[in-house]
């Protein structure tokens, strides 16, 4: 059992009050008409899915019933963040290359 | 004052009955175990408002505290004032519950206080009722039936929170030191009772009014 950070509740809750609505930060297109078949159907249906860090939509559905973002490692599954929908992640695959680089004494 | 439809949805003269209607209650009073470790009250067919609006707006905050005289609440919490209380339900909305009979009444008022604002207040009396646990054993109840922590010292006097309750969902409300209520929609309330009553058998249950 996890437990989850709400950013709107403010405190740690069990992963059975959240669920999950996969990928985040996917914007709509200014000008759906505008849009070519494969960008349109790109917006839709395609998704990455990443080895490794991963910025997630959740919901709190059992509590405040609010979404907002996690940020997620796939292979471990650790939540590092999370954070209100509109904020940016402050963790993201460069921001862990680096802290990782910077670990192992590695100069840019 | 919006053009929102706001009708008396419980006349004066029509015969309410409670989600627990069935359950007849009333005959059950006395009836329980002496020196119950839980004491059972409906608090029903009391006025229940869903309020949402801009938290962070001041002329929001300022039109419910002129129209309740109440601020509203921060996460996680509830203020009440005699019978009235507000709880915080999400950044955005808040549950009112008024005195059975009082709902249209404050809820023209709300409008009229709010006029022109960008909110919604809607009677969801119908949907839900309220249970009062009372005693020493109550907390020891809930253990049982969530997941979330309900120590005094995660769970002060003053707390509410939504979350899974025996693989439903509901409200828990901490209004006194030894006195939790909880917030219960129409159609579980027949499931909550029954997994009340099991959970409390080894406390010993009573029913009161
Ligand atoms: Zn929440």
């Amino acid at each position: 059992m996890l437990n989850i950070y709400c950013p709107h509740c403010s405190e740690m809750r069990s992963e059975e009050e959240f669920h999950a609505h996969g990928q985040a930060h996917i914007a709509r297109p200014e000008d759906p008409g505008a849009c070519s078949d494969a960008e349109w159907g790109d917006y839709i249906f395609f998704r990455d899915n990443p080895r490794g860090i991963h910025h997630e939509l959740w919901v709190h559905s059992a509590g405040c019933r609010k979404f907002f973002n996690a940020t997620r490692h796939t292979v471990t599954y650790e939540i590092l963040e999370t954070y209100k929908i509109g904020e940016k992640p402050s963790v993201t695959e460069a921001s862990v290359a680096a802290a990782k680089a910077s670990a192992e004494g590695v100069t840019a | 004052m919006s053009n929102v439809n706001v009708y008396k949805q419980r006349p004066d003269a029509a015969q309410a009955e409670s989600p627990l209607f069935h359950a007849s209650l009333h005959e059950l009073v006395g009836k329980g175990s002496r020196n119950a470790g839980v004491n059972l009250r409906e608090k029903k067919l009391l006025g229940h408002l869903t309020l949402r609006g801009d938290a962070s707006d001041p002329t929001f905050a300022s039109g419910v505290h002129s129209a309740l005289g109440m601020e509203l609440p921060v996460a996680l919490t509830l203020t009440s004032s005699g019978d009235t209380s507000l709880q915080w339900m999400s950044p955005d909305e808040w549950l009112l519950i008024v005195p059975s009979g009082e709902e249209f009444a404050v809820e023209q008022k709300l409008r009229e206080a709010l006029a022109g604002q960008h909110i919604s207040i809607v009677n969801v009396s119908g949907g839900q009722t309220l249970l009062e646990l009372s005693g020493s054993k109550v907390r020891e109840v809930l253990m049982k039936s969530t997941s979330y922590d309900v120590h005094p010292s995660n769970f002060p006097v003053g707390k509410a929170v939504a979350t899974h309750f025996a693989k439903a969902q509901l409200v828990i409300r901490h209004t006194g030191e030894h006195t939790w209520e909880l917030v219960i929609r129409r159609s579980f309330s027949d499931y909550f009772w029954l997994w009340l009553q099991d959970a409390s058998a080894e406390f010993g249950l009573n029913i009161s009014q």
